[in-house]
């Protein structure tokens, strides 16, 4: 990823990042388990290797109805994303397979600019220490992967107004 | 101590006598360490040691419970700093009630250290036009964003300045503290401060026993009386034991970010450098270490 695309001027220009990149080249970055739909994993379950797979663009209707696109629905897919050939990865663009845990390089193949805080700690949220172990959430811990766009939510209740703590005087 | 400036000690002794005042009836619950002592600042490890044990005693006794009052000291090289991504932030006020949870700030009469502010925007940041008391059913509302406001930590901080017996001042990590048992409760600090984080405590502060974080600090979250003034300290009872601020952790859209600024790997640094960043009323010349900026 970052160092796929040439540390140099990455190193110029983000030097706190492509240092974090480096001290772990290749390394997975510790990640809590993905959250899966329960009993949905492994994929393979149901879907038998030995079955023939239909990679025709369709309405789903024997399985994963509840699923709804809606993430750049016009142009993808479920197998731009997961793999025909091994029902238990994703893949890359360029072919190569990743497990669920490092979804991460998935999504940051359009999404660099957000990858790029993300392993900054910046994009999103991170657990543990300012000064010591962190770990991170995986892009699909907050975000549904078929639908990223967060829903609005109801928000906790507006502070009593001064007047009515009894002060009468606004601060 | 020179003569012309007398001590708060020598100031009450003059009034009746130590003896006399230390005996007085209707005295006799005033520990001797939270009336006849110095500064914080000035004080010993003994001292120090004496006056939280005490302290920790009354709180056992109010709430019921064993309530731990720390005193970590500033780690070294460290300057605390925050960022607040506000093109993410959604409004949703989480942030207010963990640190009201964190901080044991008073639920009845209610006092908020953290303040969302809504704005519209077309007139982007406006104070003028910003609303704390917005009700909705859901956030974001559409056509406005959200500011959440509370101490900016400032390194040149007016409060600070204001406060005429000392009661307030920087730490050496940046971090702007009280002495609650020093605080006259004049409120100079709250008029000098331009963000209004700055809260008084009007009526006797109230925290439901089963609701109060035991888990405090002298500087920060220890229960307070009426009558004195507090405000952000950036959970300093976590923060010097390296964990984040109550906020950083419960905000549902990770638009928080905390570290130190003397690290230049730190979340905050990586901020600074490669987002735009701004910080409050910048022509006032706090020079606050909480920044806003836009992560999009
Ligand atoms: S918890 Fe986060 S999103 Fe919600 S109001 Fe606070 S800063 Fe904004």
């Amino acid at each position: 990823m970052l160092a796929a695309c040439g540390h140099e001027h990455g190193e110029a220009r983000y030097p706190g990042v492509v240092k974090a990149a480096l001290q772990s080249p290749g390394e997975k970055i510790e990640v809590p388990p993905p959250p899966f739909t329960e009993g949905a994993f492994p994929c393979s379950d149901c879907h038998d290797p030995s079955l023939p797979v239909n990679r025709e663009r369709r309405k789903l209707e024997m399985a994963h109805q509840e699923i709804v696109l809606q993430h750049d629905e016009e142009h993808r897919w479920c197998l731009d994303c997961h793999s025909a050939e091994n029902r238990d990865k994703l893949h890359l663009a360029s072919g190569e397979l990743v497990d669920f845990t490092e979804s991460y390089r998935l999504c940051g193949q359009c999404h660099g600019d957000k990858h790029r805080d993300w392993r900054a700690g910046v994009h999103g949220r991170r657990i543990g220490q300012w000064n010591g172990h962190k770990s991170y959430l995986l892009c699909v811990h907050c975000h549904s992967s078929h639908a990223p766009k967060f829903e609005p939510k109801p928000p906790q209740p507006a502070p009593v107004r001064p007047e009515a703590l009894g002060r009468g005087v606004v601060r | 101590m020179t003569k012309t400036t007398p001590s708060r000690r020598e100031f009450l002794c003059a009034l009746g006598g130590c003896a006399a005042a230390a005996t007085a009836a209707g005295c006799s619950d005033l520990t001797h360490t939270s009336w006849f002592r110095s500064a914080f600042r000035e004080l010993g490890d003994d001292e120090k040691k004496a006056i939280v044990a005490d302290l920790e005693r009354e709180h056992a006794v109010k709430y019921g419970k064993p309530v731990k009052v720390g005193t970590e000291g500033p780690l070294p090289d460290v300057e605390f700093g925050y960022a607040l991504d506000i093109s993410r932030c959604i409004g949703c006020r989480r942030c207010v009630y963990s640190c009201v949870d964190e901080n044991n700030q008073s639920r009845d009469p209610q006092l908020h250290w953290i303040r969302v502010l809504e704005m519209d925007k077309e007139k982007g940041i406006d104070f003028a036009h910003a609303n704390a008391y917005y009700e909705a059913e859901k956030v974001p509302r559409d056509g406005h964003f959200y500011l959440p406001v509370a101490c900016q930590q400032c390194r040149n901080a007016p409060c600070v300045r204001a406060c005429p017996v000392g009661a307030t001042w920087m730490e050496k990590d940046g971090i702007v503290v009280i002495d609650y048992d020093w605080c006259i409760g004049c409120r100079c600090c709250m008029s000098a401060c331009p963000y209004g984080a700055r809260h008084f405590n009007y009526g006797e502060p109230h925290v439901p026993p089963e609701q109060l974080n035991p888990d405090t600090h002298y500087l920060g979250n220890r229960p307070r009386t009426k009558g004195v003034v507090e405000k952000c300290t950036f959970c300093i009872q976590r923060v010097r034991k390296g964990r984040y601020p109550a906020c950083v952790e419960v905000c549902p859209v990770g638009a928080r970010k905390f570290g130190n600024l003397l690290d230049p790997d730190s979340e905050v640094r990586y901020v600074l450098e490669h987002k735009r960043v701004y910080v409050l009323k910048a022509e006032l010349n706090t020079r606050p270490k909480f920044f806003y900026f836009y992560g999009l």
